[in-house]
């Protein structure tokens, strides 16, 4: 009788819906967490994994001997490798494609490579304009990697403790 | 302004009569749809702010251009016709969606003697109007031929016919307590102070009234019509473009109109809540804004489609059976003993509100 | 010819116009929206002979309610109109003798001599026809309108009474009542129980 009783002035006084509406009411004036993103970002991780890099020596020579051990354990077979002996009898690429499309970031290469040659850095924004373009090829993995080799280096010995 | 006065006075009697009332029909409907336009800008907003988000704030300062560039943009999309659809029926929807939310702003009472059309049955009027709304949604529904088009049009018939019962119900209250249904004499019945005001004596009847009204403009918690999550969005699925648009407006208008409504059946309209405390209203300057006046009206509306937008960003969709059991079994039964009650004080004489 | 003669003409064409396809169109549809336009020409000469209540209330019940039930039975049927084309010849004659029968009695109405009201002085602008109609309504009809009012609510009682009936147990409902009553303590009983484990790892 009294729980039937509650229940009716509960409901009349439409007592759960104003908590509802308290409750937004309150986010209402609460601070916002959006963040306006090319203006401000998030904090990244020195373990983020973006944009792939080849990395060289510091004398200038390319660290990638054609191991093949990232076109080996990449799950999306995304690499794509070609390699020839050079005169000097070292084993070097002719091909390091990637095919953007196909890579789902999950840092096996990077894991996998002996030389630390590939390496996955944290930058996330870039795009393609053209067909084609999301194969990225030797030349351009290497200009990447020359372009952030200090933020690379950074990262990975930032990282070194925990490997 | 003297040539502008000879070539008025050139006019025939019936033609300048003809020209006032399009003035006067522009000057009610240009402020409608920027209203409408700004009402969708406050929904996002206010409901982003409320889920702890920004809301629109790129295009323009603070957003305010967003509600502009998305008009723009909806008028540049290519209205899509459905294959097998009944091409005329398919673009008359829209059409007769929207008239019926236009037409009842005819008799809405702006402030004393500013009104479009002084009639006499203004209430029965706007209840004849807005019960017209729901052919735009049923013929849409079934002229797209499409599934979910005809789903959505068979829900919202038999919504807005339930609801539109407790709503009759409830403003049958307010004229047996105004003892008009001229909305400018309900709004004058009102007069003398917050105290006089109808949400005092019919509070059932304005909760039910509310309820009903968010019900027939089909918003949420009670959009089953639109439904995105199982009907993907009900009786314009097919619609895009300005076609579109006009659902939209639609919508919104009729927002506006129950908000509307409610300040001037419940709330006493333009007249200001300090009404009858004259050291207030005397005062220099703040006197005439704390006075009655259509500024009361434009607040109380807007504070009614805060409710609106404040109930979306709360509370969850009902279940179809729990629609037609809140309308049927509980806003229906409330409203007829509150009338009943009503009967009996006004039989006895007891109208302190009135005096 | 004055401006509210036009209008009167104007209305009358598009009520006939609207009547005579609402019987001849062949989509259901269609036919329920040429209903619809006649049931608002209609109401728009009642407006023209100061009988606004009456025109809104035409509005309101039947376009607003009635007409949505037809348009809601009407899409929800799935209508061969080859099947109901098929007796035109057969019903034609029966059709012929109701109309001639209906436009007979029509004839004689109009013709009747003591049918001839002279025309009603119009009133002043600020009479008031609602009030003047509850006032006739609840006075001098009384007994007719409450039991009109009676016998409508027995057809509605009856109308739901012989469609209600008791569901099969084996179909499944739900009871929105009860489901709004259910408290947390009718679904989930809490156990208090006491940790097993003795220290940490």
């Amino acid at each position: 009788m009294t729980s039937t009783l509650r229940h009716w002035i509960k409901s009349f006084t439409l007592f759960e819906l104003l908590k509802g509406l308290s409750v937004t009411g309150r986010r209402l004036f609460s601070p916002k967490v959006t963040i306006q993103y090319p203006e401000e970002k998030t904090p990244i991780s020195p373990r983020f994994r973006g944009h792939h890099a080849l990395r060289r020596y510091p004398n200038g020579e390319e660290r990638c001997i054609a191991c093949k051990l990232c076109e080996a354990v990449c799950p999306a077979l995304a690499i794509n490798i070609e390699l020839e002996e050079r005169e000097d009898g070292t084993r070097r690429t002719t091909r390091y494609d990637i095919d953007m499309f196909k890579c789902i970031y999950c840092g096996f290469c990077e894991e996998a490579c002996p030389v630390d040659a590939i390496v996955e850095t944290r930058i996330f924004e870039y795009h393609f304009e053209e067909r084609g373009e999301n194969i990225v090829t030797k030349d351009r993995l290497l200009a990447f990697g020359d372009k952030h080799e200090t933020m690379v280096a950074q990262d990975k010995a930032a990282d070194a403790p925990y490997r | 302004m003297d040539f502008v006065l000879s070539i008025w006075n050139a006019f025939p009697e019936w033609v300048q009569t003809v020209l006032v009332i399009l003035i006067k029909i522009v000057a009610i409907l240009l402020p409608l749809i920027l209203a409408v336009a700004y009402t969708t800008y406050a929904e996002r907003k206010v409901i982003g702010y409320m889920q702890v988000r920004m809301g629109p704030n790129r295009v323009g300062p603070k957003g305010w251009l967003q509600p502009i560039a998305d008009v723009v943009k909806l008028m540049f999309k290519e209205v899509i016709l459905p294959n097998k659809s009944s091409r005329f029926v398919f673009y008359l929807a829209p059409v007769l969606a929207l008239a019926p939310a236009f037409v009842a702003w005819s008799v809405m009472p702006f402030q004393a003697q500013m009104v479009l059309a002084d009639i006499n049955v203004g209430l029965l009027f706007i209840l004849a109007i807005t019960s017209l709304d729901v052919f735009g949604i049923i013929l849409a529904g079934w002229a797209s031929n499409s599934k979910y088009a005809i789903l959505s049009a068979m829900r919202a018939g038999a919504q807005v016919v339930s609801y539109e019962i407790a709503m009759g119900f409830a403003l049958v209250g307010v004229l047996m307590a105004a003892g008009t249904m001229n909305l400018s004499g309900i709004v004058e019945a009102q007069s003398g102070g917050i105290t006089h005001w109808f949400v005092w004596p019919l509070i059932g009847l304005f909760l039910v009234y509310f309820i009903s009204g968010v019900a027939e403009t089909n918003r949420a918690p009670f959009d089953v019509a639109e439904g995105e999550s199982e009907i993907v969005a009900g009786f314009h699925v097919e619609y895009s473009g300005m076609a579109f648009a006009l659902f939209f407006l639609a919508e919104y208008a009729n927002m506006l109109l129950i908000s509307a409504l409610a300040a001037i059946l419940f709330f006493g309209g333009w007249l200001s809540p300090f009404q009858g405390v004259d050291f207030l209203t005397e005062l220099p300057f703040i006197g005439v804004l704390l006075g009655n006046g259509i500024h009361w009206l434009l607040l109380k509306t807007a504070f009614f489609i805060f409710l609106y937008l404040w109930f979306r960003a709360t509370f969850p969709r009902y279940r179809y059976d729990q629609i037609m059991r809140l309308g049927w079994k509980i806003l229906i039964p409330v409203t007829l003993v509150w009338i009943f009650g009503l009967g009996i004080a006004i039989a006895l004489g007891w109208q302190p509100w009135l005096s | 010819m004055g401006f509210e003669q036009i209008i009167f003409y104007l209305l009358s064409a598009v009520l006939l116009a609207s009547a005579v396809s609402m019987v001849t169109v062949r989509n259901p549809v269609y036919a329920a929206l040429f209903l619809i336009l006649a049931f608002f020409n209609s109401a728009a000469l009642w407006v023209m002979l100061e009988a606004e209540f009456l025109g809104v209330v035409l509005i309101l019940v039947y376009v607003g309610a009635v007409m949505v039930l037809f348009l809601f039975v009407i899409m929800m049927l799935d209508i061969n109109i080859d099947v109901m084309r098929e007796g035109f010849i057969k019903y034609l004659p029966v059709g012929l003798l109701v109309a001639v029968v209906v436009a007979a009695e029509m004839v004689m109405v109009l013709t009747n001599k003591s049918l001839h009201i002279p025309k009603p002085t119009p009133q002043p602008a600020d009479y008031n026809n609602t009030e003047v109609l509850g006032e006739q309504l609840y006075t001098y009809y009384v007994y007719p309108f409450e039991i009109a009012a009676v016998i409508l609510l027995v057809a509605i009682i009856a109308a739901i009474t012989l469609t209600h009936r008791k569901r099969p147990p084996s179909t499944k409902s739900q009871n929105p009542s009860d489901q709004v009553k259910v408290k947390s303590t009718d679904r989930v009983r809490i156990v208090k129980m006491k940790s097993e484990s003795t220290g940490g790892d």
